[in-house]
């Protein structure tokens, strides 16, 4: 049953071949051995899945279900559940049950989907490797001693491991497409402001968004149909015409133009990483595709702007956690102001005192002009600088991440040195693009290769077309790890 | 530029955070590293540019002034580590 994919899983059901409970029982079972093996989830509920899964069973059995009713997903640990406790990877919301729910949680209830379980991830969605959860790291279903990637490390590898046939995640500089690109899954990173913020625990505002992880560029298609469109609550979300990222999916790609940035085929990339990535793209050029060369000169400054930016968004977001309302409060303290300090000191993790701290500082009075505003300005120039690209190109491809998943604990002393594994996604961030990762190859030790594509704004119905062509014509997104066959 | 243990003590208490002598060393070297890293940017010539201050450019969208919430009051404070008679409860403020 783990073994097939969300489309799948979908048609048996409606072809009434298989019951969500069937799929759903199975799926937990894993969830209990091999999904605590790797750490991939925070929390289980075995009677509430069980209870959507009957529901949809009915549902199915009355002839009203959509495409998702019955199907299984995992949600990353940062959307919140009603009922469900829904921490953020964080010892501040450990014990934090939602009364309501997010705006994703709600789409996927109304579509009849269960919620399988929540997902590990880094603390407050900081991190490239999984390694700042509070309940402790996500372990690679390709090799249990590398990192899954991050933050939405658990998502990616309940994913890659088959614990699930599709998860949510959020990327606000690589979170999705990373992990993704670690465990050899498909995964997208919508245009900002496509997935309502409503209910997701925030980071940094101006470049959070929510996505999916999935085996298929179809299966993110039809996860996207239920999670993207306009939500009021969400004072930045779109207003557009719902789409069905379905349609365009079979047609050919004779005639699109790929961009090729300069800047990311340097010398900084790993060979073993650039060898499948330079395949795919001669796939794609056997598929009809051109390849024009585009430049990026101002990618090089998308690391030290987003780590002004995001910090400072993270600084002010993260200052609702007072202990007063939600959250951890510390139980021994003297005044007001020491049990601000003792409970926020108590109940963050390092990573994120370390942004709270260079946020803080950056937005403090004298020094706002000279970092902050000076970060804004180069976001500008960063986005500007694919504006322009796209002038002469359809997508843009490049790699995912510098190299294969690392080894745990290898890069946990120096902040700087995790922060560059994010060099070629954060741009995308920055700009507010779509972005994806999708499997293309192996690199050092037989572990996955992800290849990005770069999308213009709104446009990720070009980019799910791309990918699954792609996906006709190779199987890299059927290969599984051994835990997961 | 790089920060002294005086600065770091001060966005900490800036930030509502409270550090031990140890975290607030640790905490120089790292800040200090990251901020070389940012360093970059000062460099930029951003004469006349805009800032970005948003992914998407759009206006703020306004609703109808009227009551949207409902009252939920009870399942909200539930999570609240102490509360009483409907109330946050938290140390003295005035004294």
């Amino acid at each position: 049953m783990h073994e097939l994919t969300l489309s799948e899983i979908s048609r048996l059901l409606a072809a009434g071949k298989v019951s969500s409970m069937e799929v759903t029982s199975a799926l937990l079972a894993r969830a209990a051995t091999l999904g605590k093996a790797l750490n991939a989830f925070i929390s289980l509920d075995e009677e509430k899945s069980l209870a959507q899964a009957a529901a949809a069973d009915a549902r199915i059995a009355r002839g009203d279900g959509g495409r998702l009713t019955g199907i299984p997903i995992a949600h990353k640990d940062l959307f919140c559940a009603e009922g469900w406790r829904t921490t953020c990877g964080s010892k501040m919301l450990a014990n934090f049950v939602s009364p309501y729910d997010a705006h994703v949680i709600s789409r996927f209830n109304e579509e009849g989907a269960v919620l399988l379980g929540k997902a590990n991830m880094d603390e407050f969605a900081m991190g490239s490797s999984n390694e700042n959860s509070y309940f402790g790291p996500v372990k690679n279903p390709w090799d249990v001693t590398r990192v899954p990637g991050g933050s939405s490390g658990g998502s990616a590898a309940i994913v890659a491991a088959r614990l699930a046939p599709g998860a949510t995640g959020t990327d606000t500089g690589g979170s999705i497409r990373q992990p993704a690109s670690f465990t050899g899954v498909s995964g997208i990173r919508p245009t900002y402001g496509r997935v309502s913020r409503y209910g997701m625990v925030a980071f940094a505002s101006s470049l959070d968004q929510g996505g999916a992880l999935a085996r298929t560029a179809e299966d993110l298609a039809l996860m996207l149909n239920v999670m993207a469109g306009f939500d009021p609550r969400d004072s930045t979300s779109v207003e557009r015409p719902a789409e069905d990222f379905t349609l365009q999916l079979s047609e050919p790609l004779a005639g699109l133009r790929i961009g090729l940035p300069k800047e990311y085929f340097s010398a900084a990339l790993a060979k073993d990483v650039a060898t499948p990535i330079l395949a795919a793209i001669e796939e794609f050029k056997k598929l009809g595709a051109t390849v024009v060369d585009v430049s990026l000169p101002n990618q090089h400054l998308a690391v030290p702007a987003y780590y002004v930016i995001a910090p400072a968004e993270a600084s002010s977001n993260l200052s609702r956690y007072d202990g007063v309302r939600y959250g951890h409060r510390a139980s021994d303290y003297s005044d007001l102001l020491d049990m601000y300090k003792k409970s926020r000191a108590e109940g963050f993790g390092a990573e994120v005192k370390r942004r709270i701290l260079i946020g803080t500082y950056v937005l403090s009075h004298g020094y706002y002009d000279a970092y902050y505003l000076q970060a804004q300005k180069v976001r500008r120039l960063v986005a500007d600088d694919f504006r322009a690209a796209f002038k002469t190109c359809d997508v843009i491809m490049g790699p995912v991440a510098p190299s294969v998943a690392f080894p745990l604990g290898s890069k946990t002393t120096d902040a700087v040195q995790m922060y560059l594994e994010d060099l070629y996604t954060i741009s995308v961030n920055l700009a507010g693009l779509p972005g994806m990762s999708i499997p293309c190859g192996f690199g050092a030790d037989a572990l996955p290769v992800g290849l990005q594509i770069i999308g213009p704004w709104f446009d990720e119905a070009r980019m799910l077309n791309v990918a699954h062509q792609f996906q006709q014509v190779t199987d890299w997104h059927r290969r599984a790890p051994l835990c997961g066959a | 530029m790089s920060l002294s243990d005086a600065d770091v003590r001060r966005i900490a208490h800036l930030a509502r955070l409270a550090v031990s002598d140890a975290e607030a060393e640790a905490a120089l070297g790292q800040l200090n590293g990251i901020l070389s890293m940012v360093d970059a940017l000062r460099a930029v010539d951003t004469t006349g540019i805009e800032p970005m201050a948003h992914a998407v450019e759009m206006s703020q969208r306004l609703r109808e002034d009227t009551v949207t919430e409902v009252d939920r009051r009870d399942a909200y404070q539930a999570t609240a580590p102490l509360v009483e008679g409907g109330l946050y409860l938290v140390p003295k403020v005035i004294e």
